[in-house]
């Protein structure tokens, strides 16, 4: 395979560094990931070169920053495989991709006693939009039950759907548990009803294959700084025919084709969502991230990674008075567990002081905790940077952990 | 401690004392109050920790104080130690103690606190921003319960 470890590791100057004199292992990857040279080149390039603001100047800066910033829609368009670049939404992240939708496709179109359905895997941003859109329209938020494993059920899930739903709002793959939703099939199912399909794909895009076309879902919402890029900036895809009858989100420049007094009229999409000065520069570094995993090539990626998972479920499974929580069939490089006894905070607190970043808690997904009656679990979510020699780390001080409860 | 243990640098076994570890294992006054005058429930937002908090005062007197809750060692062993210690205090000295306490976390450390005795094993947790909290929730619902708050103590 032609995947080197140690070549990539020294694409990222942070995984240089020591962290409480250890040398820093980095398994917090579900709440953000690192970024390679590349990505930070790309940003510093941008502001020392190109820095002006996006189709409005004639003068030449102003240009070629439209044409870096268009360029970088591209990119995204193609790594998702959208059929138009217009379909590329540029925005802070999934978070406001999906209220984007909620209040400029759901406040709009929605009635009383419509119903959205989600799942109970959803990451809170992918619940609560939907609760206001619930508020303000009089529909009725709809919650798709999981199994034991952390999957959703697809019976369960068929028979919540009916001619009352009218959006459906799933995530591609779960941050709390790692779970790959079936998601082509879930979009199938929906739209047999007539539903649209938004797919909340945060921790998708960095760890599995998407196809916008192949899924055939009518949005899909992604951050970049889960991908490699900056924070700040993201992107909702929206089949164009969609976006096209919608309302805008936001108003102001940017976004319009003429302003009176009497009446405006909207500039054509992607502007239309994009009211305001964007995140130019982050956008470009978003970019250049997509580009740098196209290069390695995303299958390899895939592959190291799942064989990190492997590795780190055969030792989980393994290990005396370690719990895990997900253990889906299909998932992606996070382990979730709780160590019987011990609170996952102080799980945290003493493998922080080994070096090594974990999150502990909640992960935004309190219903999901509840479920699994735990109130807190410890997640260490793997990137292709990470080594099986990190992992070894990782349980040799969850040894430590117990040693100190004893 | 095992060797292995023994490997953990100090920093971490300021933290996690012997005291804290064995309150964290085994609370004491984990439970209800048979005549329950005061009462809060506590929540750290942050991290879901939850602490209900049942205080029996009579004339002036803290007779018992009891907490039930999910939390991790540092919160449960602040709240274990704390209700060891309001046993018998008046409700200013506990009004000072609470005052004291949360100072000793956020502000001061290394000051001479004679009057925590010893809820200074806690004092540790200061060099610990991102844990604080677990330390104070205890603390801020005892405070929510003597000042009859209704509403539900919160550490954010």
């Amino acid at each position: 395979m032609s995947f080197n470890v140690d070549k990539i590791r020294a694409d990222f100057p942070i995984l240089q560094q020591q962290v409480n004199g250890k040398l820093l292992v980095y398994l917090d990857n579900a709440a953000t990931t690192q970024k390679p040279k590349v990505v930070l080149d790309a940003l510093i390039n941008y502001y020392q070169t190109t820095n002006s603001n996006v189709h409005r100047g004639v003068h030449t800066l102003s240009m070629q920053a439209t044409d870096a910033y268009e360029a970088a829609r591209t990119t995204c368009q193609k790594f998702i495989n959208a059929t138009e670049a217009r379909e590329i939404i540029f925005c802070r992240g999934t978070t406001e991709a999906i209220n984007l939708v909620a209040q400029a496709y759901g406040r709009n179109t929605l009635k009383t006693g419509d119903e959205i359905l989600i799942s109970q895997l959803e990451h809170h941003s992918n619940i609560v939009p939907w609760q206001l859109v619930c508020e303000q329209t009089g529909a009725i938020l709809k919650v798709a039950p999981i199994n034991e494993q952390g999957e959703i059920m697809m019976s369960e899930y068929q028979t919540l759907l009916s001619s009352k739903t009218k959006i459906v709002a799933i995530n591609h793959v779960s941050n709390s548990l790692g779970t790959i939703n079936p998601v082509k099939e879930m979009t199938m199912m929906a739209h047999a009803v007539g539903a649209k399909v938004l797919i909340d794909g945060a921790q998708a895009l960095a760890h599995v294959n998407v196809d916008v076309q192949d899924i055939n879902c009518d949005f899909y919402a992604a951050s970049g700084h889960k991908v490699y890029a900056p924070m700040g900036i993201g992107f909702l895809y929206g089949k164009a025919a969609i976006l096209e009858a919608m309302q805008p989100y936001q108003a102001g420049g940017e976004m319009i084709q003429t302003v009176s007094f009497l009446k405006s009229t909207y500039a054509p999409i992607p502007q239309k969502f994009e009211a305001g000065t964007p995140n130019v520069g982050d956008a470009i570094a978003l970019g250049a991230a997509l580009t740098y995993l196209t290069k390695i090539g995303r299958e390899n990626i895939h592959h190291y990674e799942h064989e990190l998972l492997d590795y780190a479920t055969q030792q989980a499974d393994n290990f005396p008075g370690l719990r895990i929580i997900g253990t889906a069939k299909d998932k992606i490089s996070i382990l979730a567990f709780v160590l019987d006894g011990i609170h996952p905070h102080d799980v945290g607190t003493i493998l922080d002081h080994e070096g090594i970043a974990v999150r502990t808690g909640h992960h935004c997904t309190m219903p999901l905790m509840e479920f699994f009656k735990v109130p807190a679990t410890v997640r260490a979510s793997m990137a292709f940077y990470n080594t099986k020699q990190e992992i070894d780390e990782l349980f040799c001080a969850l040894r430590k952990v117990q040693e100190m409860f004893e | 401690m095992s060797q292995l243990g023994e490997q953990l640098r100090d920093p971490l076994r300021e933290l996690y004392q012997e005291v804290i570890i064995d309150h964290a294992r085994n609370p004491r006054n984990f439970g209800t109050v048979s005549n329950v005058t005061h009462h809060a429930e506590g929540f750290n937002p942050l991290c879901g920790d939850q602490l209900s908090l049942e205080v029996e005062i009579e004339n002036n007197k803290i007779k018992d104080a009891k907490f039930k809750g999910t939390g991790c060692a540092i919160s449960t062993a602040s709240a274990s130690l704390m209700t060891q210690f309001l046993k018998d205090k008046n409700v200013g000295e506990a009004e000072q103690i609470v005052k004291e306490f949360i100072d000793m976390l956020t502000q001061s450390p290394k000051i001479e606190h004679p009057n925590l005795g010893k809820l200074t094993v806690l004092a540790g947790v200061h060099d610990y921003p991102a844990r604080v909290k677990c330390a104070t929730l205890a603390w801020h619902t005892l405070d929510a319960a003597l000042k009859r708050e209704a509403k539900i103590a919160s550490t954010e």
